[in-house]
């Protein structure tokens, strides 16, 4: 039990897939403007993150490890999640154009996210049962989208206040970021047994 | 043997998931657009064509299906184009037309000859008239959209900005832009 | 006597400086050179002007009309003819002018035939009328007609009816004096809104800051056996704001969304309201007149009862003011505004003029950022986040201002009065405020033209639509005739000619149908067509017709006759 609450606390926090791995920066950045969007993002990616990994794990364990095909992993797993995010696409547009469209062309993205495909490799690679698995998708999701959604609070009171001509736009969202990994550092140790 | 039973494990893979696509789309089918309904709304709805399009609605579906920018719109102003990217997630971009201050149009009674060419023209019915009797134009429900112009024969319409009074006065913005010292006498802003 | 007092959240103590202006009995003011009477001097639609240039008006003579029920009558404030019914500067921060009545006096301040109201006589819906018509509305501000208060919520029983005799705002003494030598009057008002209402309870709150008015109140309404309550509150600004004086008297909390607080059972009048209202009812006196503090950087600080339409700069003479006076405050110091043309007239909701100086009123510093220490939250009256609101009313995001209720601020300027940094806050409030009432304004026309533009099209459709029908419904009328002839014609012709004829296809025929029915409806034009012009002519110009006709005659010029086209075309190839 406590070891799924360390893997948990572990993916969320300590080795936080944004600020502390620094992948999936791009959507990151992207879709960060608004509030909004940010629910909407952190929605998609942690249905695609969880479903990912788990079927990752199940195609990893079932399919490849038997036949000794582990070289097959990279091509398999980013089938896989091709078809997840071709899935969730269709869903979105049926369910709320609005978001599809202010999600826009970082909907499809979230295919060659290099946090969607990085998270199914680390697990495979830490060698997590199936439950673990989950857990662990899950908890990067959950990472992702709460990082996704602070940063995007902050941009949108970064908008109202009196920024520096030339740090307006990207680059106070940089230095925002920045400070926000380094806040993140002080989880470190967080997850370690006793 | 192997490189066989790769292939053929893939091959299960993308068939697999091909169907479950195909399934998908079929069910998860999109008709129709609510977003151009939004965009419209967004729009001043003056009908004046100066994005180019015939009427803000085409504008709207252009601006939906992507085809345009959103900063064509002069009577929208900055406003209108700061709403639209807030609701589409695109760019703030400057006008490409100028910002003009809102104007009404005036027929020139003395001038008319009442040949209802504005009164087709006008977008809103907001000109009063008949054949050969005075047009005048309701100032009220003039959007200022400058299309009853061209078509007067004698040019008896001309535009006039809407004057400030009681009614329409607005609160300024209280931030005042910061001088060098050097160019103002004195450094104090607007309380 | 009241059980408790309540407590309003926030509110501040700024020095109250009033013994400047309370030292002295109220003045009457001299009669002006001039007096410009603004006709929209309340909440509501503007009165309609009765007079014009020239006419002669009497003391208390109606002016203005009312416009609908928000809204009073306009009266005359003294004696003298009228100058002009022109735009003049009114007394608004903007600058601007409005309809006004100028009225030169002619010295005698002669009065109108008036005379009380017959109470006994008249029902609730009769004292409405008569006191709209005697142009009494609310002295303490807004200035909103007060008949349209006097009604309670159908299904909500008055509870309290109060009295607003707090004036906590500094500088200001008006009311205070008017309670201390008027009260008797200000009585029988309340009695009269008393009887309207039928409250349960009647409370006359006063700020504890005013004792000679509280006695002299109470023993007013002793004297006139009347049950109402005078209690003082304690002095802390804004407690004269309505729905604060209606927390500490009742306990009650109106919500912002509210805007009629009879809703709740409650109703405030101010005390000079109260006074206004008995001189019409009990005199038939028309509201020409209120009490004026005059104050500041002056001589001779003290209250006078002006006439409406007084242009300021006259009338703070009257207090001598000092000669570093640089401008007029009307209002008080935390809600009043800074005159942009010091010869605008005092209208009906003026209670002060304070004439400033750079001593007294120091210049403010310059506005530095937000430090966002809270003071500003501590302070609001209504519970308000005075520092979010600034941040998104700068951002000019109003959506997010909204959000925060910025309507429920009532600009009564504690937050600014606070704030460490300087920031001017009530102004970011104000300009959001009228900037999202103009985009209301703006997105009501586009909404409406719209509607238009598609109604236009619809037309438009309707009209082609109506035209094709009718052009169809001829062409089978003409198809229909055409075959009729042709068949009276067959039995004359070949019979080979039959076959043909009936062999032509049916739409040709309505085609040809149309057109003949077309040049038809033409050729009947053309026969019946008069020109226009010729039913009155002058002898002359009928002998130049004659002369024209008969040089055409010589020159053999005959007009074609109108059977000649249609054979002519009829032989064009189809």
């Amino acid at each position: 039990m406590s070891n799924y609450i360390f893997i948990l606390v572990g993916a969320v926090l300590v080795n936080n897939i944004v600020l502390v791995k620094m992948l999936g920066l791009c959507p990151f950045m992207g879709v960060s403007k608004k509030l909004e969007t940010a629910y909407g993002m952190g929605a998609a990616t942690t249905f695609v993150l969880t479903t990912a990994t788990g079927a990752s794990y199940i195609i990893d364990h079932f399919l490849l490890m038997p036949f000794g095909l582990e070289y097959l992993r990279t091509l398999s797993f980013i089938v896989t999640i091709a078809a997840v995010v071709q899935l969730t696409e269709m869903v979105i547009a049926k369910t709320s154009p609005t978001l599809q469209q202010t999600l826009g062309i970082y909907l499809p993205l979230i295919t060659t996210n290099c946090a969607v495909l990085g998270v199914p490799l680390l697990n495979v690679s830490n060698g997590n049962n199936f439950v673990e698995s989950l857990l662990f998708g899950a908890g990067s999701a959950v990472g992702f989208s709460g990082v996704l959604i602070l940063f995007a609070a902050i941009r949108e009171r970064i908008e109202g206040a009196d920024v520096p001509t030339h740090f307006r736009g990207s680059a106070i969202a940089m230095v925002t970021a920045g400070l926000m990994a380094l806040a993140f550092m002080g989880f470190a140790g967080l997850d370690k047994y006793q | 043997m192997d490189i066989l039973l790769a292939i053929a494990i893939m091959a299960l893979g993308a068939v697999v998931l091909g169907a479950a696509l195909g399934f998908a789309s079929i069910k998860f089918k999109v008709e129709g657009d609510p977003l151009v309904e939004k965009i419209d709304a967004i729009l001043p709805q003056t009908q004046c064509g100066q994005c180019g399009f015939p009427g803000c609605k085409p504008y709207a579906e252009a601006i939906a299906k992507g085809e345009v920018d959103i900063n064509l719109c002069p009577p929208g102003g900055m406003e209108g184009v700061q709403r639209l990217a807030d609701l589409l997630g695109r760019e703030v971009k400057p006008l490409e037309a100028e910002e003009k201050p809102k104007q009404v149009a005036r027929i020139d009674e003395n001038t008319c000859i009442g040949c209802t060419l504005c009164i087709q023209a006008c977008p809103v019915d907001a000109i009063v008239g008949a054949a050969k009797q005075m047009h005048t134009i309701i100032a009220l429900q003039c959007t200022g959209c400058e299309l009853c112009l061209p078509p007067c024969p004698v040019e008896c319409i001309h535009m006039e900005v809407i004057p400030e009074t009681l009614e329409n006065w607005k609160w300024k913005y209280p931030v005042v832009a910061i001088q060098p010292v050097a160019a103002r006498p004195s450094a104090k802003e607007a309380a | 006597m009241l059980a408790k007092l309540f407590k309003f959240y926030g509110g501040v103590k700024p020095p109250s400086n009033k013994t400047l202006s309370n030292q002295q009995p109220i003045r009457p003011a001299p009669l002006p050179s001039c007096l410009v009477v603004p006709l929209h001097q309340h909440i509501g639609g503007t009165p309609r002007p009765l007079v014009q240039a020239g006419d002669p008006v009497l003391k208390g003579q109606k002016i203005g009309e009312a416009d609908g029920w928000i809204s009073a009558a306009v009266h005359a404030p003294t004696s003298g003819t009228v100058v002009e019914v022109a735009m003049h500067v009114r007394p608004h921060v903007s600058g601007l002018e409005s309809l006004c009545v100028v009225i030169e006096p002619d010295g005698k301040d002669e009065w109108i035939a008036h005379g009380p109201a017959d109470r006994a006589a008249m029902s609730p819906a009769d004292i409405c009328q008569f006191l709209q018509e005697h142009g009494i509305v609310g002295l303490g501000g807004a200035g909103f007609p007060t008949h349209g208060k006097l009604k309670a919520t159908p299904g909500v029983p008055m509870a309290e009816l109060i009295i607003n005799a707090a004036e906590c705002e500094p500088y200001i003494t008006c009311d205070d004096l008017l309670m201390r030598e008027r009260a008797d009057d200000v009585v029988r008002g309340i009695a009269v809104f008393r009887d309207m209402l039928q409250p349960t309870q009647v409370i006359i709150g006063v700020e504890d800051n005013k004792p000679e008015a509280i006695a002299a109140m109470q023993k007013a309404v002793e004297a006139q056996g009347e049950a109402f309550a005078v209690v003082p509150v304690p002095t802390l600004y804004p407690a004269g704001g309505a729905k604060q004086l209606i927390r500490v008297l009742t306990g009650k909390e109106v919500p912002g969304a509210m805007r009629s607080t009879a809703d709740m059972g409650v109703q405030v009048f101010n005390v000079g309201t109260a006074y206004a209202a008995w001189r019409a009812i009990g005199h038939g006196e028309p509201l020409i007149s209120r009490i004026v503090t005059l104050t500041g950087n002056v001589r001779g600080a003290g209250n006078v009862e002006a006439l409406i339409g007084t242009p300021m700069d006259e009338l703070l003479q009257l207090a001598e003011p000092n000669p570093d006076t640089d401008g007029i405050i009307m209002g008080g110091p935390m809600m009043g505004f800074l005159v942009p043309n010091e010869h605008a007239p005092i209208v009906k909701t003026s209670n002060c003029l304070i004439a400033h100086s750079e001593r007294l009123f120091p210049p403010k510093a310059p506005e530095m950022p937000c430090i966002r220490c809270g003071a500003c939250a501590r302070a609001c009256p209504h519970e308000l986040q005075p520092f979010e609101l600034y941040w998104h009313a700068r951002a000019k995001d109003f959506g997010k201002t909204q959000q925060y209720h910025i309507f429920d601020c009532i600009e009564c300027g504690c937050c600014s009065f606070v704030c460490p940094s300087r920031i001017p806050l009530v102004q970011y409030f104000r300009f959001a405020k009228s900037e999202i009432w103009a985009r209301e304004k703006e997105k009501k026309a586009a909404d409406e033209a719209k509607q238009r533009f598609e109604f236009k099209q619809f037309r438009e459709e309707r009209e082609k639509a109506e035209k094709a029908e009718k052009l169809a419904k001829a062409a089978a009328a003409q198809a229909a005739k055409k075959a009729a002839e042709a068949a009276a014609a067959a039995s004359e012709a070949p019979a080979t000619e039959q076959p043909a004829e009936a062999a032509l296809d049916p739409a040709e025929a309505a085609k040809k149908a149309a057109i003949a029915a077309a040049m038809a409806r033409a050729k009947a034009q053309r026969e019946a067509a008069q020109p226009k012009n010729t039913d009155e002519l002058t002898p002359e110009q009928a002998r130049e017709m004659a002369e024209i006709e008969a040089r055409r005659q010589q020159a053999g010029i005959v007009p074609e006759p109108a059977d000649a086209q249609p054979a002519t075309t009829e032989t064009k190839p189809e």
